[in-house]
């Protein structure tokens, strides 16, 4: 079950976009966001999809992972590409069924929707897909620093955020177990009605939480014994550093929101 | 009840880039009333064999025959229940599955699922508890409140009371102390015998293995390599050492009284009693000729 | 010689209210020299982790006082104290903060503010020490429990504690696992002469200590060398531990009439005197 999970999951490699500092990936995958809507004409939207080919060729991400990420989104992908076929009435009409009429722009929308969609999922794909959770975590703390003033607990939630990602997998494993443990006493928890099913789900949380619990004690023991005492006078064993690599990126793509700037409509 | 795997293979993730065979081409048979032992280093494929056992994994390759049950690749499996009533499993650490309000319902919830009246349920939980040796009165117990070794008890308590066939234990006494693992491992002994189960015990430990199996498996890389009794298993060291396996410490320490004394015992001894008769024994022997 | 921890007449009992209730810990004693291993040994339920409790300064005694350093510990210097204590528990995986083995033996460094090239250099130095340092960048869901625990004692050692702690360390561990810490834990005291306090209820892992101490029912019961210790015999048998093996040999061996001198700690001296009292006459 949990193994089929590929969406957000890190594929370590050497690529470029791999050794690309976690800040600026963070600050490409934003700044890319707000130039997507730039976009409003068949040059523009061109010029968009193969920026992001090129970065996808860059990352030396297989297609697989990618077209794997798109799986959970492409129910939503479908329906506002017909929600456009069906409710723009401008242009000639290109094709007629019955009472259901498609015009040339509502074909033409359909597909700029839907070249933007397949094109912010990707680029956010690469960042998970290059990027490993604790870096994107380190980066988020750094970016989001100057926040510390006004307050905001950013190495707190950034420590909170890495030690969350650290448990995932052992979580994963023992839900896993507990799991199995009970399905061995008769629990069945993909049969039956609703109701069956619910209650068969008690005997899985309670084991699970009163095991997080008890490392949550563990873990806060161990953080306090090693000298834990919240983020102030400590020194960082993790450092960022920016590059070439960071500066490139960043240029690349204020060179095409000016290339967009200037082919748009 | 008999349980047979049948070439079995098993992979994690079939179909994706991060399939990966756990279990490769596995036959094993396990007669009925027979405690056989399955050893092997850690990610040799132990703990994906034993949920073969009851159903919890379906093989990717092969047939696993659990009584009169056929569990086949690439086939649906229907109605797994039976099976998981005849099959009890003591997973590693079991007391993680606790969940009930009190011990006594969560000894029931087991029986209970297989459709046990609930009468019926709570007389078995109050024999079991006496078994597991705790007193009654822990019955009304929540079982967080209680320690670690009295909550492994309680675990074990409700397997039992589904009325296994088959037990299937995995590490049962990882992590207590040592009275715990003796009395624990004495118990599942004990229960073999008098109820003619058949008993899998999953370990590390080779002193168990030879103390209580009647035939010990050996897992290596996904394989299953060996299979025998244990005196055949633990007469050639060369090669467990090939499975990354030491000898049990009572062999071992049989073969320094062997160099000591240049001369080999007439037969590997799995238990220390059964070792210090022997020693005794060839003394005795050789006082007689003197 | 210099005493790097001691307990003076300390007690401490979970519900203090309740004078009828047994305490946790009783009016126990005991010091540990610079250099030395000992072992605390008991069942479960005799006050082991409340002792390793008072020593991290988690609780504090209700009678008597825990000195690390010869310092009394205390509220005020808690934070100091603990910085010269190395802990790893039994819980492999609940112990471990970082994302990567590096990150987690760096852990502690960065809470006591190291700057980071020395933290660098340490972290590669304790790795080494425990032959972690191919493992830099492994996630802790890729290694197995021993690997897990050499690397707690790595992050320990990173800090140069002036002792270092198990607390039932290897008793979640497989056979090989277990091994592999011992054997870590016995090298790092030839090489760097590490202070060593290990709880434990496996008896052939207090056979490597100087000295142990047997508590039952939160009262030290016995205190002395293995030998003396395990001299005990029945005794212990009784409190719920195990005879190291050898010594059970030569109690059976003895039961069936073989000829030997002593009791024996080790298989070698057993295998000795077999010899010597029977054999070689």
């Amino acid at each position: 079950m949990m193994e089929k999970m590929i969406f957000g999951r890190f594929i370590p490699s050497d690529s470029f976009v791999h050794k690309m500092d976690p800040r600026s990936k963070l600050l490409f995958v934003f700044a890319f966001i707000v130039v997507v809507f730039l976009a409003n004409n068949v040059v523009t939207y061109a010029l968009l999809l193969a920026f992001t080919l090129f970065v996808i060729l860059m990352s030396k991400i297989r297609l697989y992972f990618l077209i794997n990420g798109l799986k959970p989104v492409i129910i939503l992908l479908v329906f506002t590409f017909m929600i456009h076929i069906l409710f723009t009435r401008e242009g000639d009409i290109i094709f007629q069924l019955g009472f259901l009429k498609v015009y040339e722009e509502g074909l033409r929308q359909g597909i700029f929707i839907s070249i933007r969609f397949l094109v912010l999922v990707f680029m956010t794909s690469i960042l998970t897909l290059t990027t490993s959770p604790i870096s994107i975590t380190d980066g988020l703390e750094t970016l989001l620093n100057p926040l510390k003033k006004m307050k905001l607990p950013v190495h707190e939630l950034a420590l909170m955020m890495s030690i969350a990602l650290r448990f995932i997998p052992t979580l994963m494993d023992e839900t896993d177990k507990i799991m199995k443990a009970q399905m061995a006493r008769g629990s069945d928890l993909s049969a039956g009605p609703l109701k069956d099913r619910i209650k068969a789900v008690v005997p899985l949380l309670v084991p699970l939480f009163v095991s997080a619990f008890k490392r949550a004690e563990d873990l806060a023991t161990a953080m306090e014994v090693r000298g834990y005492r919240g983020g102030e006078g400590r020194t960082r064993y993790r450092q960022l550093k920016w590059d070439w690599r960071d500066t490139t990126g960043l240029v690349l793509l204020a060179a095409v929101t000016i290339l967009l700037v200037g082919l748009r409509n | 009840m008999d349980i047979k795997l049948q070439q079995v293979s098993y992979a994690y993730s079939m179909g994706t880039p991060f399939e990966k065979y756990a279990l490769f081409d596995v036959d094993l048979a396990i007669p009925s009333q027979t405690y056989q032992a399955i050893i092997g280093h850690t990610g040799s494929g132990k703990s994906t064999i034993l949920q073969h056992f009851n159903g919890l994994l379906k093989p990717s390759k092969g047939q696993v025959h659990i009584g009169e049950r056929v569990i086949e690749a690439g086939k649906k499996a229907k109605e797994l229940k039976p099976i998981r009533q005849k099959v009890g499993i003591v997973f590693q650490f079991p007391e993680h599955q606790l969940f009930e309000e009190t011990v006594l319902k969560d000894i029931m919830f087991g029986p209970m699922n297989f459709g046990v009246s609930e009468a019926e349920a709570e007389k078995r939980a109050r024999e079991l508890i006496k078994l597991v040796g705790l007193p009654e009165e822990t019955l009304n117990k929540s079982p967080f409140d209680l320690s670690g070794g009295q909550m492994r008890r309680v675990a074990i308590a409700g397997v039992l009371a589904m009325d296994p066939e088959v037990i299937v234990l995995d590490e049962p006494t990882a992590g207590l102390d040592p009275r715990g693992q003796r009395e624990i491992m004495d118990m599942f002994y004990t229960l073999h015998k008098e109820r003619g189960l058949t008993t899998i015990l999953v370990t590390h430990s080779m002193e168990d293995a030879a103390k209580y199996a009647d035939r010990i498996a050996i897992m290596h890389e996904g394989k299953c390599v060996l299979n025998g009794t244990p005196h055949e298993i633990f007469s050639d060291a060369k090669t467990l050492e090939n499975y990354r396996l030491e000898l049990p410490h009572i062999v071992r320490f049989q073969q320094k009284i062997e160099n000591m004394m240049n001369q080999h015992l007439s037969k590997i001894c799995l238990t220390e009693e059964e070792l210090a008769e022997e020693v005794s024994r060839v003394l005795r022997k050789g006082r007689g000729q003197q | 010689m210099t005493e790097i921890l001691s307990f003076n007449n300390v007690s401490y009992s979970y519900t203090p209210d309740n004078p009828d209730a047994r305490k946790a810990v009783q009016n126990v004693s005991f010091s540990i020299q610079q250099g030395e291993w000992i072992a605390i040994v008991g069942h479960n339920g005799s006050g082991k982790s409340t002792m390793v409790k008072l020593v991290s300064g988690l609780l504090f005694p209700q009678e008597g006082e825990v000195r690390v350093m010869r310092e009394v510990l205390t509220e005020d210097n808690l934070w100091e104290i603990r910085s010269q204590i190395g802990m790893v528990f039994q819980n492999p995986d609940n112990q471990f903060v970082g994302a990567t083995v590096q990150d987690d033996v760096a852990f502690a460094l960065e809470n006591s503010g190291v700057p980071y090239e020395d933290m660098v250099e340490r972290v590669h130095k304790s790795l080494a020490q425990v032959k972690m340092e191919k493992f830099l960048n492994h996630e802790p869901h890729h290694l197995s429990g021993g690997q897990k625990q050499r690397v707690a004692i790595a992050g320990a050692l990173a800090m140069r504690p002036k002792i270092l702690i198990l607390d039932e360390s290897t008793s979640m561990l497989d056979p090989q696992g277990r091994d592999e810490v011992l054997k870590t834990v016995r090298a790092l005291r030839e090489e760097i002469g590490l202070t060593v306090l290990s709880i434990t209820h496996d008896v052939e892992e207090a056979l490597y200590a100087d000295r142990i101490l047997f508590m039952n029912d939160g009262k030290k019961y016995a205190e002395g060398t293995p030998t003396e210790i395990f001299a005990l015999g029945d005794k212990l048998v009784e409190f719920g531990l195990e005879l190291p093996f050898a010594m059970r040999m030569t109690k059976l061996l003895q039961s069936k009439g073989v000829q030997l001198v002593g009791e024996h700690m080790t298989e070698e001296e057993l295998v000795n005197d077999l010899w010597t009292s029977n054999f070689n006459k």
